[in-house]
């Protein structure tokens, strides 16, 4: 047996052990991506091969958090692809003037940094005090951080361009105070968010929502995972509501595609018929 | 012989654009490999590389999309901002990982996943740039019995990255850029 079916032979054994004992089935999980990430967590924790995560599963308290911290590890910034926000803004926000209660829900929410901007544009809009934003995902130490609303200063400069890009209305600054080396987000508007755990694998639908953001989760997903998603978001849609996914991913592969209208022809904003 | 290969996949950095409209073009319509391109670039949302190179070759050139099956006679190349890689069954996926060697799409990410996906039946090929990125998925081209080319750094645009793909990878053969492609399609088909 040569390096490669060892290593892949490994990877095997680690996915069925990581099954058994948390019950994260990353089967589903693009491979390529995966094993990739497996492999950092390997390296990280100064070993040589993924069998020797094994013990670790079985023995090491902290390591479930530290292995979904490994794998979920994403990029994002507010108002990430300002672009987005900026139909949002345009396109979707004067659709939802006419509901009595709005609700959103943020999938695969993160660190949290697209939620505060939502709600930026909610405020600048005039809808954030009857909507309720529900922010998920299934990484525990990813919503703490997402929860508290700071962010590392150095990111300002960044999240300010790409603000004035999503056409904000107000002076980015408005929406931070600093403290050292954190911009600390105006705790206003935290109050009509709900950030909790869902994993998008196993847990049900929890509500009727006017909008689903789920940006670059699908995009790990093998096949028959983003279809479950897909049934699990249009079961979880009102009529004539709105479906954002990441620029690169696409209802076009799904069973129900036909359901779902994309509106803009430079995002991935879809109207749920 | 072509007939032991599968896919191509290409790195290219600084200097990339130049180098791929010089040798895109070449690839004839009968070309039988799918390619994969990283290039490193800014934010270029209106895809407009792409575009270019779709109009100036005879293979079609199109953005590698997210569930994406590879097919012979086709050039992809990875949307800027995510990396991209091949999956065994050879269908492309996409991710918003870190950026590695400060690059995201990472010519390594693609290299090594390629490298897992098609073993031997692949050819990896290191052109213009100036980091190294590329030269440890080079390396893994080479462990799993790919075949790599390299850019003669002489001929290169920014000679960096070529030079330390032949230094931690080296390389079966070193070209210059004019005559990468005709060593591709050179190659006896049976």
């Amino acid at each position: 047996m040569n390096g490669h079916d060892k290593e892949e032979l490994e990877l095997d054994l680690f996915i069925s052990l990581v099954k058994r004992v948390y019950d994260y089935d990353f089967n589903e999980y693009r491979r390529a991506s995966i094993k990739r990430r497996i492999k950092h967590l390997v390296v990280q924790n100064n070993l040589e091969h993924i069998s020797e995560l094994i013990p670790r599963v079985l023995y090491q308290e902290d390591f479930r958090q530290h292995l979904l911290q490994c794998v979920s590890v994403t990029v994002t910034e507010m108002f990430r692809d300002p672009w987005v926000f900026r139909t949002l803004r345009d396109e979707v926000m004067p659709a939802l003037t006419i509901l009595p209660k709005i609700h959103i829900w943020h999938a695969g929410c993160a660190t949290g940094e697209e939620v505060y901007s939502m709600a930026i544009i909610l405020k600048e809009c005039g809808l954030l005090e009857h909507t309720t934003i529900h922010a998920t995902d299934f990484n525990e130490a990813s919503l703490d951080i997402a929860r508290r609303g700071e962010y590392p200063l150095e990111n300002i400069k960044q999240h300010t361009k790409n603000y004035i890009a999503a056409g904000g209305t107000s002076s980015f600054a408005d929406y931070y105070s600093v403290n050292g080396k954190w911009a600390v987000l105006d705790s206003a508007l935290k109050k009509n968010i709900a950030f909790y755990h869902h994993d998008l694998a196993v847990d049900p639908s929890f509500g009727k929502m006017n909008m689903i953001i789920c940006r670059n989760v699908l995009i790990y997903f093998q096949k028959n995972l983003q279809e479950r998603v897909f049934e699990l978001f249009n079961s979880s849609l009102t009529t004539n509501s709105f479906l954002v996914l990441g620029d690169k991913e696409s209802t076009e592969f799904s069973v129900l595609a036909k359901i779902f209208t994309n509106i803009s022809s430079s995002s991935k904003i879809y109207r749920r018929t | 012989m072509m007939g032991d290969y599968e896919a191509v996949v290409i790195g290219v950095s600084a200097g990339g654009f130049s180098a791929l409209t010089e040798l895109l073009p070449l690839i004839p319509a009968n070309f039988p490999l799918a390619i994969a391109i990283v290039q490193h670039r800014n934010d270029d949302r209106d895809n407009y590389l792409c575009q270019h190179l779709d109009k100036h070759c005879q293979i079609p050139v199109s953005e590698a999309s997210f569930n994406g099956q590879l097919s012979p006679g086709h050039i992809y190349l990875a949307p800027a901002n995510y990396h991209l890689l091949i999956e065994t069954d050879r269908l492309f996926s996409l991710s918003v990982e870190p950026a590695v060697h400060y690059s995201i799409p990472s010519i390594d990410v693609l290299f090594e996943s390629a490298a897992d996906a098609y073993a031997e039946k692949l050819i990896g090929i290191v052109l213009t740039g100036a980091n190294d990125d590329g030269s440890l998925g080079l390396k893994k081209i080479r462990a799993r019995g790919g075949l790599a080319i390299v850019e003669d750094p002489r001929s290169a645009e920014v000679c960096t990255m070529p030079q330390s793909a032949i230094e931690i990878a080296g390389a079966d053969h070193i070209l210059p850029l004019a005559e990468i492609a005709g060593f591709l399609t050179g190659m006896p088909h049976e």
